[in-house]
């Protein structure tokens, strides 16, 4: 495995329930999870106090750790920060006021609700994502996407943008790593360049990249036509999901029915 | 950029270790000398470390064990200055050309090390002369032949006027004229020249001294001659 694919690959090879679970159940499972979080609606604190310990118990069944789910699902953090202008933008009760540039900006207690309803959202949402990517190779996620019926030109699109993804930023950090090897300095000298000069450098590696990535890609093609290329990636027919496993999409989908209806009753 | 203090080694490693982060170990104590102006190669099977060692020369990795260039410790703080002494020539030539024109690629390390734009100049006008290069200042560096761009990616170190060349398989992927042309103009270089090669022809031809590299440690240091001619120890090391 290259560099940048340690670097980069979210899954990690564990033995667990979750791992061993077929990708097409953890697939939907997942997306239900999602689109259950977010028809939930504002305040609906009890449900998601439930789909925290949904996420909890997967990371935990999933010997993964509480921990590196946590940390994973911190990446909804910049999302959250475009919810922010809702505290000030609802309507509701003045729940603090403070001076801002001459005028007063007045948070409102609705507003709070709200924005702290999607960032718990987004945070739980994130953690279903990290679950579903950590324990399933993109081999099977791909499989069951196509399973689901995913165009087809779509998901050949992800399989190779993540086959040469890595070949790219292993490209990349080569670049970076010689770029570095001759930075050199000189004793009683400015050393570093100008900006403009460090961005045109910066402008011209990644053009570089562009343009290589341009030409694999056409060597890639022309070694797929070679092969008989025809504009569809045929792959082994993937076996029939199995009455438990059924059972399980069909106890998930239930379950978060509940959750919903128990955040329809209690939300705002 | 010369040193006249310094008479001793250029470069002097003792118990050299490094291991990646999976932990996998790539160097298991690494011991060598290197005079001013000696031409070496660094032979060994693929994973053997010759390409971490080389990084090692750079600071671009560091691991543990004693690693002096020109008598002076390779630390965090004087990084620039080893980089600005040892050119470190990839094996790929287009990880080293980065920029649109090859002037600009020639003129990074100069530019980086504060040099006014007329020694800029000088500094890529001799560098390219010694690469045979100089029509192909303004070409862009992207359309060269691969034997052009291997010349043209020497040049940019030589731009920093280095004491010590490291290239990585600098032969790798030429035509026999190409390599032929490249072993003549490494010939010419007088610096201190380390080279990690599989092209033993090249090894015979060029360097006087090998240091035989297998699992991370140094198997075999010596004249070419004795290594290249030790079957049993070439065969042994998966070289021949």
């Amino acid at each position: 495995m290259s560099d940048a694919a340690r670097l980069l690959d979210p899954y990690q090879p564990h033995v667990s329930l979750l791992h061993d679970l077929d990708a097409r159940v953890k697939l939907a499972l997942a997306v239900g999870f999602i689109l259950i979080t977010a028809l939930c609606p504002p305040g609906a604190w009890p449900a998601y106090v439930l789909l925290l310990t949904i996420t909890i118990s997967g990371a935990l069944l999933s010997q993964l750790g509480l921990g590196y789910v946590m940390k994973r699902s911190l990446l909804a953090l910049p999302f959250i920060l475009a919810a922010v202008p809702l505290l000030f933008t609802t309507a509701g009760n003045t729940w603090l006021s403070f001076p801002f540039f001459g005028t007063t900006a007045n948070i409102s207690d609705a507003g709070v609700v709200r924005v702290a309803s999607i960032a718990l959202k987004s945070w739980l949402s994130v953690q279903a994502a990290v679950l579903l990517a950590a324990t399933t190779t993109i081999q099977d996620l791909l499989a069951a996407l196509r399973a689901y019926h995913l165009p087809r030109l779509l998901a050949v699109t992800v399989a190779l943008m993540w086959r040469y993804l890595f070949v790219m930023s292993d490209e990349a950090l080569r670049m970076l790593r010689a770029r570095t090897a001759r930075s050199g300095h000189l004793a009683g000298r400015k050393t570093g360049g100008r900006l403009t000069w460090r961005a045109r450098v910066t402008g011209g590696m990644a053009g570089s990249l562009f343009l290589r990535s341009f030409e694999r890609s056409e060597a890639i093609y022309h070694a797929m036509v070679s092969r008989g290329y025809d504009g569809e990636i045929r792959t082994l027919p993937t076996r029939r999901l199995s009455q438990n496993e059924i059972w399980l999409m069909i106890g998930g989908s239930i379950v978060l029915s509940m959750i919903l209806l128990i955040g329809i009753m209690t939300g705002g | 950029m010369s040193d006249g203090l310094n008479l001793g080694p250029v470069i002097e490693i003792e118990e050299l270790r490094f291991s990646y982060p999976d932990g996998r170990a790539a160097l298991r104590g690494i011991n060598f000398k290197a005079q001013r102006g000696e031409k070496i190669a660094l032979v060994g099977p693929n994973g053997a470390g010759k390409s971490t060692l080389i990084l090692h020369l750079n600071g671009i990795l560091s691991g543990e064990g004693v690693l002096r260039i020109c008598g002076q410790a390779v630390t965090a703080k004087n990084l620039g200055e080893v980089r600005a002494r040892v050119g470190l020539v990839f094996q790929s030539p287009d990880d080293q050309l980065f920029s649109p024109t090859v002037f600009e690629d020639v003129a990074y390390g100069p530019i980086y090390q504060g040099l006014t734009p007329g020694e800029v100049q000088a500094r890529v006008e001799q560098a390219l002369e010694a690469v045979h290069m100089e029509a192909y200042i303004q070409r862009n560096s992207y359309h060269l032949s691969i034997g052009e761009k291997k010349r043209i990616a020497i040049a940019t170190v030589l731009s920093m006027q280095p004491e010590i060349l490291v290239l990585d398989e600098p032969s790798a992927g030429l035509d026999p004229r190409a390599r032929r042309n490249l072993i003549e103009l490494l010939a010419e270089l007088p610096q201190t020249m380390l080279i990690a090669t599989h092209d033993l022809a090249l090894v015979r031809d060029l360097l006087p001294r090998t240091l035989l590299l297998d699992q991370g440690q140094v198997t075999a240091d010596g004249p070419t001659d004795a290594i290249l001619s030790d079957a049993e120890l070439m065969a042994a090391h998966g070289l021949a």
